[in-house]
């Protein structure tokens, strides 16, 4: 006999609640479960950028707080922030030309003195091996294309194993290529149970990975909830101020703008 | 990893073999006629603080461009050096004696102020610290200082600041042994300091948003590395003036020889920084006896050309720099 499917009853892995930043984001609640996938969507300049920063602790809220599995992260402390979540940002350019094995090793610096700190070594050779990177370990990351540095940082933020993943893709840059393997990645780590966010502008792709989602405009959420209700033609019409079509393409939603 | 720590390991013991040569070979070059005296009580004294200081440039410039992420930092250009000579002289001209503890405080405390200012001045309202807007108030405080410096020497009634026309050209001509161990504390805290601050630099190259996101203080980080680069050079500025260019090329020349780790690059920096000032030393007195050349025209002239080699092949091999 099995049990019904139930929503999980345990806390949240990330949870923000009325989060709000002068001038920028007006009160925002956000809860993330274990092995979901939230997409993050808004036109440029409605907030969603700050929204993560707040998560990611980079930025203190005015109003709110964030918890992560219950607990409250208040101090401005690196590390704990480290251990807790991980995050790849648009875009890291590198001063000094480390090479592949360096900057991907530096995703196990929070652990450093910890019991996990005992499993670098694994975790590091699965994600080198996941983000296809073996042949080009010795390179200096300054030396590889825009695609093979994405996935050097990609391996590093894997890397560091926090159970809440911040993806900000929202101007970057991802060919076909590209696209497919953040979204395997995403799949496997949602799979491990991350809670994972991610902020980008390709809504069809976002539809496709995301569990749930929030769609922000002006610093205030539009709609909040499943990818599919979120969403909508007449949602996204309303936050981005353009007439938005959807239709559906071989099981999966497309969308386009104007006319 | 195994080639690329052996290759680390031969240039590190390299540079130490050349040093150690060097210095053993500089204390017995020079005047045809050489005292047991001149060599304890001149040169031996004119060597270790070569040597001290040599090392401490190196230190701080790659202390700087780490923790700056620029590869142009420098204790020159952030103003820490300007700084520090104003220090100096400000106390000998109030009577304090040349090459005294007291100097070199003064020295470090102004060149602690002098970095204080440039990093409030380039301070955001997000309370991160802009490089660019840095480096530029490093001019202006370097500019001001020096002007400064040169007021308080012309009003001087003391000999001794007078006499120390070298603060802004560098010279080790007046080296002694006081001078050694005036400038040895802040060095050897500048050095503790660094290897605290060592791995976290590592990760400083991602760029503060992304390196606090992967675990590091990167605020704090930033603070004890500008502190350590300002002890490194401060006390030596106040006994010998500002000697330009190694700090600049030193970690550069290192880096491209066994990498950007700072672990190996700080080391390779100590040694390659004293190698430099022993060679730029022994020829500045030797090259056209009896006359002495500036210490800083023989660093610019060595360091320059290095520089702009090391530059293009390092763009070539790289395809450029960000």
């Amino acid at each position: 006999m099995t049990l019904p499917t139930s929503p999980p009853t345990s806390t949240p892995r990330l949870q923000a609640v009325g989060v709000r930043v002068r001038a920028r984001l007006e009160t925002v609640d956000l809860t993330v479960g274990a092995g979901e996938v939230h997409a993050l969507v808004g036109p440029n300049g409605s907030g969603k950028s700050t929204l993560l920063a707040v998560l990611a602790g980079d930025l203190v809220p005015d109003a709110g707080t964030v918890a992560i599995d219950g607990q409250a992260v208040t101090q401005r402390d690196a590390r704990t922030w480290a251990r807790r979540r991980a995050v790849l940002a648009q875009e890291t350019p590198m001063a000094f030309p480390f090479t592949v094995r360096d900057v991907v090793a530096w995703g196990r610096l929070p652990w450093r003195g910890t019991p996990q700190q005992a499993d670098d070594d694994t975790i590091i050779a699965s994600v080198i091996d996941e983000q296809g990177l073996s042949d080009v370990l010795g390179r200096p990351v300054t030396s590889l294309s825009g695609g093979e540095r994405a996935r050097v940082h990609l391996a590093r933020v894997l890397a560091q194993r926090a159970p809440v993943l911040l993806l900000d893709e929202a101007d970057a840059a991802l060919d076909l290529a590209g696209q497919a393997h953040l979204d395997d990645a995403v799949r496997r780590r949602r799979d491990a149970g991350d809670a994972i966010v991610i902020v980008g502008h390709d809504i069809g792709r976002l539809a496709a990975v995301a569990d749930s989602a929030t769609l922000l405009a002006r610093g205030r959420v539009v709609a909040q909830g499943s990818a599919d209700d979120t969403l909508r033609a007449e949602t996204l019409t309303q936050a981005y101020g353009v007439s938005v079509s959807t239709a559906m393409a071989q099981g999966r939603r497309i969308y386009w703008s104007g006319e | 990893m195994s080639s690329g720590g052996g290759r680390t390991i031969i240039v590190l013991v390299a540079l130490l073999l050349l040093l150690l040569a060097g210095a053993a070979a500089a204390l017995f070059v020079g005047a045809a006629e050489t005292s047991a005296v001149i060599i304890s009580e001149i040169r031996a004294p004119r060597i270790a603080l070569t040597l001290l200081i040599g090392a401490g440039l190196g230190v701080s410039g790659a202390l700087l461009q780490g923790s700056l992420r620029n590869p142009l930092a420098d204790p020159g250009i952030i103003g820490v050096s300007a700084s520090a000579a104003l220090g100096a002289v400000v106390i000998v001209a109030l009577g304090a004696a040349y090459s005294s503890t007291l100097a070199a405080i003064g020295a470090v405390i102004a060149g602690l102020a002098g970095m204080w200012l440039v990093t409030w001045i380039s301070r955001s309202a997000s309370g991160r610290t802009e490089v660019v807007t840095l480096v530029l108030a490093g001019v202006a405080v370097t500019a001001f200082a020096a002007s400064i410096l040169t007021v308080v020497v012309a009003v001087s009634d003391s000999a001794g600041a007078r006499a120390t026309t070298f603060w802004t050209t560098g010279s080790l001509a007046l080296a002694t042994w006081p001078g050694v161990w005036s400038t040895l504390p802040f060095v050897i805290a500048g050095l503790i300091i660094a290897v605290i601050v060592v791995r976290s630099l590592d990760v400083m190259s991602l760029g503060d948003s992304a390196a606090w996101a992967a675990g590091v203080d990167v605020d704090q980080t930033r603070r004890l590395a500008l502190a350590a680069a300002v002890l490194l050079v401060a006390a030596g500025v106040a006994v010998v003036g500002v000697i330009a260019f190694v700090g600049l090329v030193v970690p550069h020349a290192v880096r491209l020889l066994i990498g950007p780790r700072h672990g190996p690059l700080l080391i390779g920096s100590a040694l390659a920084g004293a190698l430099l000032l022993l060679i730029a030393d022994t020829i500045a007195r030797t090259i056209v006896t009896p006359v002495e050349l500036p210490l800083g025209v023989v660093t610019a002239i060595i360091g320059a050309p290095i520089f702009i080699l090391l530059l293009r092949r390092t763009r070539a091999a790289q395809g450029g720099w960000a």
